[in-house]
């Protein structure tokens, strides 16, 4: 029940994107298409769930030694490895996957909201298993909120009747605003 | 103190190895062919050839072999021939692009109706009653054209903008930019050009500027090949069926037509057009 409660609440109320404000970099640059923004979202929870579980015994492995403080440096340090280790992997194995993710699987070495969920794991003290679940709800929810946005975003292109004034950019960062306004109606949902 | 040194040290360590390893075994064998035709391409990155830059046209060609090698206009024929002798095909004729003014609106010619002293861009000027000269049609010669282009070829000179014919490579990036789509993309073997774009009547061009086309149909009935025709009052010369005789650029009462064979406009630069007489 609390791995149901928790992962429900990653992706409604504490929402990577539209709640914390995290990742959100790729959220406003991919989100142009939908077929990329689900790729983006995929490799993104891909990444999450793996970097957390290689992050979570490391942080077990600095405690022990007493040098938590590393944790910012070293989790950038596996994620970036890590993000290497699985493009190269894919690019043998899944070379379509490899070319439809193209740009994206490098620049999630350095998404906030990856190193985010790692980071906010280990401050609330989850388990390892309730970590990895936690990061696969943090992935979904970005996902989410890349479907969406893509989905509102395809609509607004075709539109003629935007003023000339808001049209691309404006009108991106406006219709981000309500859909994380929307977002806001779910708090209190889960605990 | 050395502790913690030590362990960030080792976890680079190991992920390097890792790593290594990891491109070793993952190893995914490039095409040669792909390396072979980047390496040929001029590396510009302007995306003229109708892709995302040079390593994407080479992609393109490597995953198919029956795409036509002269898509790349800075490269020109050269670039074509070597890119075809890569992939074993017969080269497409590449056809020079050049950029092509169609204005001569030059300083004395042109008249204004202000005193310009905004910002110093067309895109700027335009805002304003379609720019300082009094011919809505024409180059506003605030160099729009010259910051965009990447290879030094296009100036303005007189107030009008130039095209240096040696250095343009018909990327086409000048056109995208001028605010009044005076530039055009044409094959540098037309030679004879109606510099201007005015679809004024005759008499309001003829006051606006005296370079200007006014519409008189004379070049018309001079011209032997049907090249040329009059619409929207102003003189049109189809590319595919001019001679480069130059009938019409003699005939022309205001100039407007410009055989680039003849040494005469003062506003040309001298070197291309002796380079541009001796193509010819």
């Amino acid at each position: 029940m609390l791995i149901v409660t928790t992962v429900m609440s990653m992706i409604l109320v504490n929402n990577y994107v539209l709640a914390q404000f995290l990742g959100i970099c790729p959220f406003l640059g991919v989100s142009k298409k939908l077929d990329s923004a689900v790729g983006m979202g995929v490799a993104v929870i891909f990444v999450m769930v793996l970097a957390t579980i290689a992050t979570w015994p490391i942080m077990k492995l600095l405690n022990s030694f007493e040098i938590g403080y590393l944790q910012t440096v070293v989790f950038i340090l596996v994620i970036a490895a890590l993000v290497q280790l699985i493009e190269m992997m894919m690019k043998k194995y899944i070379p379509s996957l490899h070319k439809a993710l193209g740009v994206y699987l490098p620049l999630i070495t350095t998404n906030c909201a990856v190193l985010g969920v790692c980071i906010s794991n280990i401050d609330a003290g989850y388990g390892y298993v309730l970590s990895i679940f936690n990061a696969a709800g943090a992935g979904i929810g970005f996902l989410l909120a890349m479907v969406l946005f893509a989905g509102v975003r395809g609509k607004l292109e075709n539109e003629d009747g935007v003023p000339y004034a808001f049209r691309g950019v404006p009108l991106t960062l406006i219709t981000a605003a309500m859909l994380s306004l929307g977002f806001m109606g779910f708090s209190g949902l889960f605990q | 103190m050395l502790t913690p040194i030590l362990i960030v040290v080792a976890m680079g360590f190991v992920a390097a190895a890792i790593l290594t390893i990891a491109s070793k075994v993952f190893f995914v064998p490039v095409d040669e062919t792909f390396a072979l035709l980047r390496a040929e391409l001029p590396g510009a990155n302007c995306g003229a050839c109708g892709y995302a830059g040079c390593d994407d046209y080479a992609n393109a060609l490597t995953e198919d072999h029956s795409l036509s090698c002269s898509k790349c206009p800075v490269g020109g024929a050269e670039v074509a021939d070597k890119l075809a002798a890569v992939l074993g095909v017969e080269s497409g004729s590449a056809d020079k692009q050049v950029a092509m003014v169609m204005c001569n609106g030059t300083k004395e010619a042109a008249k204004t109706i202000m005193e310009y002293d905004g910002i110093k861009t067309c895109a700027a000027a335009k805002q304003f009653f379609g720019g300082l000269s009094a011919c809505p049609y024409g180059c506003i010669g605030l160099g729009d054209c010259e910051a965009a282009c990447d290879f030094d070829a296009i100036h303005i000179c007189d107030g009008v903008a130039v095209v240096n014919r040696d250095n343009c490579v018909g990327c086409g990036v000048c056109a995208k930019t001028c605010p009044n789509a005076v530039i055009k993309i044409q094959s540098a073997k037309n030679l004879v050009v109606v510099q201007c774009k005015s679809e004024a009547k005759g008499a309001v061009t003829r006051k606006a500027c005296s370079n200007g086309c006014i519409g008189c149909k004379k070049c018309e009935k001079a011209c032997k090949f049907d090249a040329i025709t009059v619409e929207n009052n102003v003189a049109r010369i189809d590319p595919e069926k001019c001679k480069n005789c130059g009938l019409c650029a003699k005939e022309c009462p205001t100039g407007a037509i410009n055989n680039m064979r003849v040494k005469k406009a003062p506003a040309k630069p001298a070197a291309p057009k002796a380079e541009a007489a001796k193509e010819a």
